[in-house]
């Protein structure tokens, strides 16, 4: 073991983290040297902080360095476990009992429209993350990390799915590439995440073994809830070996294609107008249907483009995908606008619901709209539309009482 | 002289308040109303055109110059204004030459301090300024909270400082009023000349009630200077430098709209309140200020009147090019202007009759027959603390440091609708406190709390709560939020103080509503 290691950002940059120092020493007991930008307001807070943590893990002898930049309480207790866990041979965790809003779980068919990326290592992201209203957030385990903060990442992710309130979004997190990322398992799948997502997936293989460790985990735990995995189909051979990801398990919920290492892959350039990809995104969406999953879509990187993320939209929803990633929460809004149904949409939707009711009422088995019988799969897919409006507030609630005649 | 007296009285507030400060009693807070003047406004001495120049040239060769012939000795008072802002050349000059001659125990006087007078630190240490009367920003602030002035500090309200000054609270011995552009006679105003800052309202108080007016510009013109934002008939001397102020810092860096997707979506909360409440209607007023998170719900406010087809009467402004566009576009019928923010808004005020410049006397004084901040249909400001009761706090942060002037936020917080637009926390700092660290605008002025996590409505106002009830806004109680925030953030000590006075905060009427003390090292 290391006699000196460390955790976290500082810098000018850096706000809403700490940075900590552990030097195990030879006497002197825990001495902690806290700079603290709260420190009028915190000071005793922290220090306890730091000195129940050194008690919980042993510490007996070692200097605390610590320079806070106004860090909340869970992530001063990730950057302090993994400093010191680098010091400290164990396997104890501090645990904060986890919110209880952070204890909900999803369906297989939750709305993901939107999805908000969240650099791992990067806490001030975490925090009102969940007020922009994405319908999930994507703590990112993977590319966002550089390669010597992978571990600390781990922490932070942790504590962040058990104690940052993101107001009802599903909970995602993207672990790193098989089979690096089936050692992240360990940090995410008991704490309540809802999706994980599998990147640069490649074979149905990869997706069993991700759930063979979650399994065994769950057992450890004694876990009962659903998992959702969301595989991305980052590379050519992925494309080509997309229908076994898809079906390889039954709690894959979704199959993504992530563009920018795909075009790398295929030596093609990422252009906006995207003929280049045209294939393997047609591909993830026939693919995704036949195995009656979503597909969803790459992310949009120019962030300060509304009118072209738009129209990117517009071809992804047009090509038959259900949602895509965002890096910026200004993205969300024009998303679920965007992906939202239309009015034509809209007001199909409403009239086989509407001739679904009038058949219910007066009980005929047989749902028609003029001399056209309606098929349940079809009127099932209305309802789904109708609710989607709602929920995006495109429709009122009660628009069957307030609706003039149709 | 003692600093301060040792006895305090508990004013209104249920804040000790000094008896004497500086040697000047002090009245304490009675309630918003309670406190009603007697007598009669400040008179200076009267003067002769028989001792002035029949050709009407007060030149006289340097700021010097004007400053030993205006009598400037110990002890005396001299006032600036702010309308340079960081760009500001001349304040720190006069005090140079005051260092040069030996005098001490100056007050100074400004209408706001700004970065770039962060040397007059010096002066403060050495005696040459024994205090500052208005605001204390930055490392003056850091200055004053560390108990490092010789005096009391004074820290009031633009409408406070005219009404000081009317009152013959604050007796202004010289009155330094740099100018973009004058006359020999002193005629001067802000919308041309190389310094443009658009207007020199704040200046107008020290223009009618100081002793001796010196006018210090880089652009004379031949009489008449036209406008006359201030009149010639005030002033005694006028100067004329190579420069005097820097152009590109007179021009603000507040006027972008914030990128911030948090601020964003609180402005955005913000317009929604407003609308959802029935205040965003054809013929309303709105106060919009330069701070990012102001202009975006400006920003929504045009969007909202464009799309409705209807114009606001008049915005109360800070003005800079957002609300220009608006005037400019028929979507309201005047900007009532205190000052400019940007070369769009000394353009406007310029060119066009709409576009009115105005002085805290006809905004902000209390002690006058009136004054329109009241008449102000909503006013959005910041604040650096909010309370359970309302009260809010624009001066210390939470670690008790001294930091920021009050500016109109007093003043406008008399506006119909109040709101402050502000984080839950800042970092780990909690916004919503239990209690302020120091007391700046009583809560019952204070209608609307609008947060990222929420909208507190005062329960003052059931008109507010009833109106928004089922309309989707997300309302919470203030508790709710306090609650919130330190749920998130923990329970934060409260930062320790010594009895030390370092400066008061004045109400608009004059008494004092808060005290401010050393900070406990």
């Amino acid at each position: 073991m290391e006699k000196i290691a460390y955790s976290g950002n500082q810098g000018k940059e850096v706000r809403s983290d700490c940075h900590i120092t552990v030097e195990i020493t030879t006497s002197g007991g825990v001495e902690v040297v806290l700079k603290s930008k709260v420190r009028a307001l915190y000071e005793e807070n922290i220090r306890k902080q730091i000195l129940d943590a050194a008690a919980f893990f042993g510490l007996t002898s070692a200097k605390i360095i610590v320079d806070d930049t106004g860090a909340l309480p869970f992530v001063i207790a990730a950057r302090l476990e993994a400093a010191i866990r680098k010091v400290v041979k164990t396997d104890k965790e501090i645990l904060a009992p986890a919110l209880s809003e952070n204890t909900t779980t999803t369906a297989r068919d939750k709305r993901r429209f939107s999805r908000l990326y969240l650099p791992g290592d990067s806490p001030r992201f975490f925090i009102n993350a969940g007020i922009h209203n994405p319908d999930g957030i994507i703590l990112d385990l993977e590319d966002s990390v550089s390669a010597e903060k992978k571990y600390d990442a781990r922490f932070l992710v942790r504590n962040a799915l058990r104690e940052v309130n993101f107001y009802g979004c599903e909970r995602m997190v993207r672990i790193n590439q098989i089979p690096q990322g089936l050692e992240d398992l360990d940090y995410i799948v008991p704490h309540h995440v809802n999706l994980i997502l599998v990147p640069k997936c490649e074979s149905a293989e990869q997706i069993r073994e991700v759930n063979k460790r979650i399994d065994e985990i769950r057992k450890k735990h004694g876990l009962k809830y659903d998992i959702w995995l969301m595989p991305i189909i980052e590379s050519a051979l992925g494309v080509v070996r997309a229908f076994e990801i898809a079906t390889a398990a039954p709690n894959v919920a979704s199959l993504a294609i992530g563009l920018e290492d795909y075009t790398a892959d295929i030596a093609a350039k990422r252009t906006l107008e995207g003929k280049e990809s045209f294939f393997a995104r047609s591909q993830v969406v026939n693919v995704a249907r036949a195995a009656g999953i979503q597909p969803i879509d790459s992310v949009f990187s120019d962030v300060s483009d509304m009118e072209a993320l738009k129209n990117n939209i517009l071809i992804s929803k047009g090509l038959g995908f259900e949602g895509m990633g965002c890096i910026h929460p200004r993205q969300i809004p024009v998303i679920h606008d965007n992906f939202a149904p239309d009015k034509a949409e809209l007001e199909k939707a409403i009239k086989i619901v509407n001739a679904f009711h009038e058949a219910k009422e007066k009980g005929l088995g047989v749902v028609s709209l003029g001399s056209k019988m309606i098929d349940a799969p079809v009127v099932k897919r209305a309802l789904k539309t109708i609710q989607v409006a709602i929920d995006l507030k495109k429709l009122e609630p009660n628009w069957r009482e307030n609706q003039q005649s149709i | 002289m003692e600093k301060h007296s040792k006895e305090f009285k508990v004013n209104a507030a249920g804040k000790n308040v000094p008896f004497r400060i500086n040697g000047n009693e002090l009245i304490p807070y009675m309630g918003v109303g309670k406190y009603k003047p007697t007598g009669r406004r400040y008179g200076p001495p009267l003067s002769s055109c028989a001792d002035f120049p029949a050709d009407g040239n007060k030149l006289v060769p340097n700021l010097k110059e004007a400053l030993i012939r205006s009598g400037l000795r110990d002890g005396m008072t001299i006032s600036t204004h702010h309308h340079f802002r960081n760009g500001d050349l001349i304040a720190n000059q006069i005090f140079d030459i005051a260092h040069e001659l030996g005098i001490k125990d100056l007050v100074w006087f400004p209408s706001a301090s700004f970065p770039c007078h962060d040397p007059l630190i010096k002066y403060l240490e050495d005696g040459t300024i024994n205090r500052i009367e208005g605001s204390m920003n930055g490392p003056l602030g850091k200055f004053t909270s560390e108990g490092k002035m010789k005096g009391v500090g004074v820290l009031r309200s633009h409408g406070g400082r005219y009404q000081a000054v009317q009152d013959g609270e604050v007796i202004i011995d010289i009155a330094v009023i740099a100018a973009p552009i004058s006359d020999t006679f002193g005629n001067s105003n802000g919308v041309n000349g190389a310094a443009a800052c658009g207007l020199l309202g704040f200046a107008l108080a020290d223009s009618q009630y100081a002793h001796k007016v010196v006018v210090v510009t880089d652009t004379l013109v031949p009489f008449p200077c036209i406008p006359w934002q201030i009149q010639g008939n005030y002033v005694d001397y006028v100067v004329k430098v190579d420069q005097v102020g820097l152009s590109e810092k007179i021009v603000s860096g507040t006027t972008n709209v914030t990128k911030s997707p948090d601020r964003l979506y609180i402005a955005e909360l913000t317009a929604q309140f407003c609308d959802a409440a029935g205040l965003v209607q054809d013929g309303f007023s709105f106060q919009a200020g330069a701070g990012g998170t102001a202009l975006s719900i400006g920003i929504y406010f045009d969007q909202i009147m464009r799309d409705r087809n209807i114009k606001a009467r008049f915005i109360r402004a800070g003005s800079n090019k957002y609300p220009v566009k608006m005037l400019e576009d028929g979507y309201v019928d005047y900007i009532l202007d205190g000052q400019t923010f940007d070369l769009e808004g000394v353009r406007s005020m310029r060119e066009n009759p709409g576009h009115v410049n105005t002085s805290p006397f006809t905004s902000y004084n209390y002690h006058g027959k009136g004054n329109f901040a009241s008449m102000v249909d909503i006013a959005i400001l910041g604040a650096t603390e909010v309370d359970i009761q309302f009260n809010a706090n624009v001066v210390t942060h939470s670690d008790g440091y001294l930091l920021h002037g009050i500016g109109g936020w007093q003043n406008c917080i008399a506006s119909k609708c109040t709101i402050l637009p502000i984080p839950l926390f800042r970092d780990r700092i909690p916004v919503v406190r239990e209690n302020v660290t120091t007391l700046c605008g009583p809560g019952e002025l204070i209608d609307v709390i609008v947060t990222e996590r929420g909208i507190a409505i005062n329960p003052l106002r059931q008109d507010l709560i009833e109106k928004v009830k089922g309309t989707g806004i997300p309302l919470k109680t203030i508790e709710q939020l306090l609650d919130e925030a330190q749920r998130i953030c923990g329970k934060p000590t409260d930062p320790k103080f010594t009895d030390e006075v370092v400066a008061v905060v004045k109400w608009v009427d004059g008494t004092v509503i808060d005290t401010i003390y050393k900070l406990d090292k």
